[in-house]
């Protein structure tokens, strides 16, 4: 059996603040294959941002990965120097980033910046460079590439950018993109054709595919596998549909409970109650446990992470076992 | 852009109106050119002739009307001392003082830059700290100390550098230019790099401040996740970036650049515009100090146009039709 394109184990990324330690992720540990799509979500502030920049190396001081592996194709980038990484970064890995009214730099013309990317990583000439910025554009469904390509970014819209954005993450081929909420300013059309790109792309190179979102309608309709964020920890993995269908953890529950849903029509949607507990004081059991409709003593010791089924694990003591309650 | 410019230059006249008085009645204040210019032997018939002929007799609102209308034919008056237009002379050694603040300017950002880049990138090490304490001095330290320590060292002990005049010139378009020769070159060291002391802690400030801003970016990050080389990271992404405040704050600053001359020009006996003005207050040569401040206001309003141009070219979010 070949490495999984990365396997992250047992990850941690801290931030040193004056206030105290963030411990942004805390021991995450995941998997994905070649040409697999993994659906990472969760609320805001989750840490789903800061796993993205911790597998790129890419985490700003006060930041850093204090712990664990990130196996790329079997080899841990955490012990990479820099050099190599960049060497890894934009050719083999690539991120695409959450907000795309920045990602851009204002000041180059959008040639520029994608032409550059080629040329970091291959030895080809400033005309080829050009010709294949030009047919990434034209596969993120951009029209008239030659003629756009020579705009700024301001004079793109928040969409159109963060299809450039998306197109400099296609132009070598990656075997692993990192896409942290690409779609979210893209309308429905173009978050289909993107969608369906990305699919493309996986099937046709295995590139595999890490899907950060809030939108679990998308993660349903493209991710392989799904992984549950909550406070810095991976609370729920498995299949997609089997999670979906029948969730395990209590916060997975809510999640879904959530999502506005054609079957559930006029139904009233169920938030979460509570807030997201602070990244400086969790509680010393399940960071759950304040929120969670199923909490009973035993939610005060930190609960592990157990397969309750073949590939399907969740960190919870009273999962439930039937999927949620009707 | 036609517009923008015509625009533009309305305002500049509007401008050059108001100081042209604001300047004629501050001069007029400073004190009487008559007692200065015409010896105390000459009798009361002498006097009033040269008074005359000077056009001193007149009401201060009529001296200005008629210097105002000579000065729209391009006539801002005759030296009384010596007895040539006064644009002329000044023009004459334009040349010189312009040369000096270039040269100064460019000292600035051969320095200042990768000092400043240097010390943005690097915000905590020992050499950034004495970076930044060093431009601190540059701020403080009065222009006339450092000259003179300057000459100190470098003239008269080390005898490395001329202290005096422009050297060797080579005549180009007519006039005279140091900075093509060696001997020239030698010359301009030392009197730019003490007028480009205040501009290098300037641009060192500038640009760190910028450099740290820039490097927090997302922008940044990306062109890191793309996997590009840091120097292309610093040298293209940042760079760029942070030139539009430094070009705007550096171009600003050259009208000061060149009104600061005066006293880099005195220590170093720089034959500019600012040591004749100097010796024009000494003797109260109105037209030559009105036709001065003049020309140092129309210089403003042209380096504030062209710094506005410079910043469209660099920063393409700017409009120049939406700005007024
Ligand atoms: N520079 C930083 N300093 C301190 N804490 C930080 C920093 N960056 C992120 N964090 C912390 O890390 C946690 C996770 O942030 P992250 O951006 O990964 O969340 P996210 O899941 O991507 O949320 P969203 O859906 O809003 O993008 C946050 O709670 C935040 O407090
Ligand atoms: S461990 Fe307890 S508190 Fe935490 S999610 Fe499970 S049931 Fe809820
Ligand atoms: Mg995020």
């Amino acid at each position: 059996m070949t490495a999984p394109t990365l396997e992250l184990r047992d990850l941690r990324t801290h931030f040193a603040t004056r206030g105290g330690v963030v411990k942004a992720v805390d021991g995450v540990s995941l998997r994905v294959d070649r040409g697999q799509v993994l659906g990472l979500v969760g609320e805001s502030g989750s840490g789903k941002s800061v796993t993205g920049f911790s597998i790129l190396g890419l985490v700003d001081p006060p930041g850093q990965v204090v712990g664990g592996q990130v196996l790329f194709q079997g080899q841990d980038l955490a012990r990479l120097d820099e050099e190599a990484m960049r060497h890894l970064r934009g050719n083999r890995i690539a991120m695409i980033f959450q907000d795309p009214m920045m990602t851009l730099n204002p000041v180059l013309r959008i040639d520029t910046q994608m032409i550059e990317t080629v040329l970091a990583h291959a030895p080809v000439s400033r005309e080829e460079a050009r010709q294949r910025a030009r047919d990434a554009l034209g596969q993120v469904g951009i029209a008239a590439p030659e003629e756009r390509m020579r705009a700024y970014p301001h004079q793109f819209s928040g969409g159109m950018r963060q299809r450039v954005a998306i197109a400099i993450a296609l132009l070598h081929k990656p075997d692993l993109i990192v896409a942290d909420e690409p779609t979210t300013a893209l309308d429905v059309t173009i978050q289909g054709q993107i969608l369906a790109e990305a699919q493309k792309l996986c099937a046709e190179h295995g590139t595999a595919l890490i899907w950060i979102t809030h939108d679990l309608s998308v993660v349903a309709g493209l991710a392989d596998r799904i992984a549950v964020m909550y406070a810095g920890r991976v609370v729920e993995e498995g299949p997609v549909e089997a999670v979906l269908d029948a969730p395990l953890h209590p916060y997975t529950v809510g999640l879904i409970g959530s999502v506005p849903s054609r079957n559930r029509r006029g139904a009233a949607l169920n938030q979460i109650p509570g807030m997201t507990p602070s990244m400086l004081n969790l509680p010393a059991g399940c960071a759950f446990a304040a929120r969670c409709p199923r909490a009973a003593s035993g939610c005060s010791e930190p609960p592990p992470f157990v397969e309750f089924r073949p590939g399907r694990s969740a960190r919870c003591i009273h999962p439930h076992a039937e999927g949620p309650p009707a | 852009m036609t517009l923008y410019l015509l625009r533009r230059c309305l305002q500049a006249a509007g401008v050059m109106l108001v100081m042209s008085v604001l300047v004629f009645v501050g001069v007029y204040a400073i004190g009487d050119p008559v007692e200065i210019l015409i010896s105390p032997e000459a009798d009361q018939i002498e006097r009033e002739r040269a008074i005359r002929a000077l056009g001193l007799d007149l009401p201060l609102w009529q001296q200005y009307l008629v210097f105002l209308k000579n000065a729209l034919h391009g006539d801002l008056g005759r030296s009384f001392v010596f007895n040539e237009p006064a644009l002329k002379l000044i023009l004459d050694r334009m040349p010189a003082t312009l040369e000096l603040a270039f040269g100064a300017t460019f000292v600035a950002l051969l320095v200042g830059l990768p000092l400043g880049l240097y010390a943005g990138l690097r915000p905590n090490g020992a050499l950034a700290r004495g970076i930044m304490a060093g431009s601190i001095l540059g701020f403080s330290l009065p222009t006339f100390w450092v000259g003179l320590m300057l000459i100190m060292v470098f003239a008269v002990q080390l005898g490395w550098l001329p202290s005096t005049g422009r050297g060797e010139t080579v005549d180009v378009l007519g006039t005279r230019w140091s900075f093509l020769t060696l001997d020239g070159l030698r010359h301009l060291a030392m009197p730019a790099f003490n007028l480009a002391l205040f501009k290098i802690s300037l641009v060192i400030r500038l640009t760190r401040a910028g450099v740290r801003e820039a490097m927090l970016m997302d922008y940044v990050k990306f062109a890191r996740a793309k996997g590009l080389h840091p120097s292309r990271i610093v040298l293209v992404h940042v760079l760029k970036n942070i030139m539009i405040p430094v070009i705007t704050v550096v171009g600003l600053e050259f009208g000061g650049t060149i009104a600061f001359s005066v006293v880099t020009e005195s220590i170093f006996a720089w034959p500019g515009m600012g040591k004749l003005i100097i010796d024009s207050i000494n003797v109260l040569d109105r037209p030559v100090i009105v036709a001065y401040l003049m020309l140092i206001v129309l210089m403003f309003i042209v380096i504030n146009l062209l710094v506005d141009l410079t910043y469209t070219a660099l920063d393409p979010r700017v409009r120049l039709e939406g700005r007024t």
